[in-house]
């Protein structure tokens, strides 16, 4: 349904907009709807918009609850 | 890419594949829904269904805002485009859809209509800045993901006093589209909806956060996993439900905690209140008439509301009576059991909305998965 | 009219400030000075400068080949490229696919009236330094102008001839199962390199097309395997297209590993950003060959050795299968089918 991406604003501009870097691609979207978001932070980007802070602890929690042992049974 | 590669690692892949086969309990079949195209997409492009065993199947739902959009409304966008000479602009993902009388944005479009694609909604209200002589229409589609751009358009259509822009809206609600799938008049006909949980959407999820999930868990007893959009999340998300189910839980849970909070995005939140409204009923393609599923621009900004402004009429249009579309999108029949799948229905001819988009589940499965339809049957 | 170089003009064209009109196509003296001035200065050969309507040569002995193409691509000059240079290697390749060396080539303008002749000059000469990169001469054209408006500023149709050495059989057809597939490199970078500059599109990326004329890389090919089965350059559509094309026209299966495809990291990002599949966006540099696969670590080596080869891959083989689907595996382990596309490929929100 939604296709977003997570990239770095790499400096904002006038207004809400800022320019990000995906992967080496970079665009101007809009931080209307993230107004807290600052340079050096990582977005998730839905059709020229910012939509959510991505956490950088969450996702290193994340990828290491990937590899957590079978019978080590998560809490949430 | 950074956030991105990490979470497609093929080795973690198998790893998490392991756990799952090994939670599974092989007495018992488990159904998931994965209510979110991006899912779908996700799950086809890295075969993911090679990756789960045999008793835990996928099921996709109507997460896809562009197959659920009925034909009518489609007809309207085109009627406007040629009959009212506006400019309209609109999602790329539209312009194939097929409409009334074999019509389409894209012929429309080749008959001399102004249908122009835009990335952003931004860039219809762009338009219809740099050209005031022309009334510029923005054919807004999509869930509470694309929401908050619409309403954030209108505000700034207000703040800039444009005279000609305006908003076909046709936003619609993913909890409205969940209790549907789960109690509507017609189950009677189905039966009893075989799902043992929900894969919820990622970035519908990042607008609304994961506290309106927590109803369906528990009235229905369903578990839901909040996951990212990467084949990992969707692997570890099937693990977390396959371990709700096994421990007799529903509740809501959240794999995507890097971008999804229990609150969701406040300030998108609040944009869309401002501006838009509940409708009280809204036809969803396969899913018929859905109770207070979809919005519709409020009173405050009414002169931005395409609908008020061109005396929109909506006439819905019936989908072929053999169409399955109604008992796939709630997992009670599968693309191949559809009498004109991929027959006189295909991606390029689709007849319902399950094969709109490459994201229905029907488009998908002909896409990604129908070859082994052939290797079942020969086997 | 004889090939004199006496001035028959009044002024030069104002190549700076100049624009085509209706009386650069008229078949006047105004056409013929644009002709003169620009096409035949510019692409400067023995048979244009006979200022003859047609180019006549000998025809070397042996199966000849004959292609063309059009070309129409917005915007008109991309990263990497333009729509000239795009016309002389689109045809040239087209040539090579079959093996064949090319020999003469035959360029048709239509040009929209009102576009500048700056522009057009800045074409004719990128067309002009492409052929001569080649060693291949345009020979003879046509130019016609259209009203402003109908027309998306100009228009290319070229056309070329080869030669295809003996022993030589590639087509299609010939794809058998068991056959070694290879690409010559990395893929998506001229239609990620268009797109980025498409209106509403708009972003910066440093990915340029990788145009390229490939009958050198071709004629090494063949050098080191001459019973090369299939060649085709995987232009509209992207590799997904063309081996589903190959494998309808052999009646054949395939089967590719995704971790194997070549793709730069930031075509990859751009596709990513805009919801496109690499493997169905066009390319103009690169080629796919089919062959027995005992010849397959010879040609690969070949591949590598040439400057437009140096990322080539083995990608997959070729199999039975009745219903000719071309098979993935992909990164995960799992399988997928890589189907036909259905209808262009566009950025989607969903």
């Amino acid at each position: 349904m939604c296709l977003a991406i997570p990239a770095r604003i790499v400096n904002r501009l006038a207004g809400d907009d800022a320019v990000i870097d995906a992967g080496g691609v970079r665009k101007t979207v809009s931080l209307a709807l993230v107004p807290e978001a600052a340079e050096g932070d990582y977005v998730i980007v839905h059709v020229g918009y910012a939509i959510s802070r991505l956490d950088p602890r969450e996702a290193e929690r994340t990828l290491a609850r990937f590899a957590d042992l079978p019978d080590a049974q998560e809490a949430r | 890419m950074k956030y991105v590669d990490e979470f497609r690692d093929g080795d973690i892949a198998r790893v998490l594949a392991a756990k799952i086969a090994d939670a599974a309990d092989r007495a018992r079949r488990y159904a998931f829904m994965e209510f979110c195209g991006g899912h779908t997409h996700a799950i086809a492009r890295y075969g993911l269904t090679d990756l789960l065993p045999r008793n835990v199947v996928m099921v996709h739902g109507p997460g896809c805002p562009v197959c659920v959009l009925p034909i009518g409304r489609i007809d309207n966008a085109i009627e406007l485009a040629l009959e009212r000479g506006v400019t309209l602009c609109t999602y790329a993902d539209t312009l194939r859809v097929p409409a009334s009388r074999g019509t389409s944005l894209m012929k429309a479009k080749s008959s001399g209509a102004d249908v122009r694609m835009v990335y952003s909604a931004a860039d219809a209200l762009r338009i219809a800045a740099d050209h005031p002589e022309r009334e510029v229409v923005f054919f807004a589609i999509g869930f509470e993901t694309t929401t908050p751009m619409s309403a954030l358009v209108v505000q700034q259509a207000d703040r800039l006093g444009l005279a000609n822009f305006s908003v076909f809206c046709n936003h619609v609600l993913t909890p409205a589209a969940i209790a549907n799938i789960l109690e509507s008049p017609q189950l009677r006909k189905i039966g009893p909806v075989p799902l043992d949980g929900f894969v919820g959407p990622a970035h519908v999820s990042c607008v609304i956060g994961s506290a309106p999930y927590e109803y369906f868990a528990a009235e229905y007893a369903k578990p839901v996993v909040i996951a990212g959009f990467e084949p990992l999340d969707v692997l570890q998300a099937v693990l977390m439900l396959v371990r709700q189910v096994n421990a007799g839980r529903h509740e809501v849970e959240n794999e995507y905690t890097r971008a999804v909070s229990r609150e969701g995005n406040l300030t998108a939140q609040a944009r869309i209140a401002e501006v838009f409204g509940l409708r009280r009923s809204f036809e969803w393609r396969g899913l018929g008439e859905v109770p207070y599923s979809a919005l519709r621009i409020n009173e405050r900004y009414a002169r931005f509301d395409a609908e008020r402004r061109y005396g929109i009429v909506y006439r819905p249009v019936a989908d072929n009576p053999a169409c399955e579309c109604g008992a796939i999108l709630r997992g009670a029949k599968r693309p191949a059991e559809c009498r004109l799948f991929a027959s006189t229905c295909t991606p390029e001819s689709p007849l319902g909305s399950c094969m709109v988009s490459s994201e229905g589940a029907c488009a998908a499965h002909y896409g990604y998965g129908r070859w082994r339809d052939g290797a079942r049957q020969a086997a | 009219m004889s090939g004199s170089r006496e001035r028959l003009y009044a002024r030069p064209l104002d190549l700076k400030r100049g624009r085509i009109d209706m009386g650069h196509g008229a078949g006047g003296r105004a056409m013929a000075q644009l002709v003169e001035e620009l096409f035949v200065a510019a692409f400067d050969n023995e048979s244009l400068r006979r200022m003859d309507d047609q180019a006549a040569f000998a025809v070397p002995g042996g199966r000849m080949v004959l292609a063309t193409d059009s070309h129409v691509v917005t915007p008109l000059f991309f990263p990497g490229g333009d729509i000239g240079s795009l016309s002389v290697h689109g045809t040239i390749n087209d040539v090579a696919m079959a093996g064949a060396r090319p020999l003469h080539l035959a360029a048709s303008f239509i040009l929209e009236e009102g576009l500048p002749l700056a522009e057009l000059a800045r074409i004719v000469a990128s067309m002009a330094r492409a052929a001569r990169e080649a060693g291949v001469a345009i020979v003879t054209g046509d130019t016609k102008v259209v009203e402003r408006g109908k027309g998306d500023g100009v228009f290319i149709t070229t056309t070329g001839v080869g030669l295809v050495p003996p022993g030589v059989e590639i087509s299609g057809e010939r794809a058998h199962p068991g056959d070694a597939i290879l690409v010559s490199g990395a893929l998506g970078e001229h239609g990620v390199a268009i797109m980025s500059l498409r209106e509403n599109l708009e972003f910066e990326t440093a990915i340029r097309s990788d145009s390229a004329a490939l009958h050198d890389l071709v004629a090494a090919m063949l050098a080191a395997v001459p019973g090369i089965h299939v060649l085709r350059d995987p232009t509209r559509g992207g590799l997904a297209t063309t081996l589903n094309e190959i494998a309808r026209q052999a009646r054949v299966g395939m089967r590719i590993v995704e971790r194997s495809i070549p793709v730069k990291p930031e075509v990859a990002a751009a596709c990513e950003l805009l919801g496109l599949d690499p493997l169905y966006v066009a390319n103009e540099g690169k080629l796919v060959a089919f062959c027995a696969p005992a010849d397959a670590p010879r040609l690969l080596a070949a591949m590598r050795a040439h400057p437009l080869g140096r990322d080539a891959a083995w990608i997959g083989e070729v199999v039975e299968d009745h219903q000719r689907f071309v098979q993935m595996e992909t990164s995960f382990g799992g399988a997928r089918v890589v189907d036909w596309l259905a209808g262009e490929q566009l950025p989607r929100i969903c």
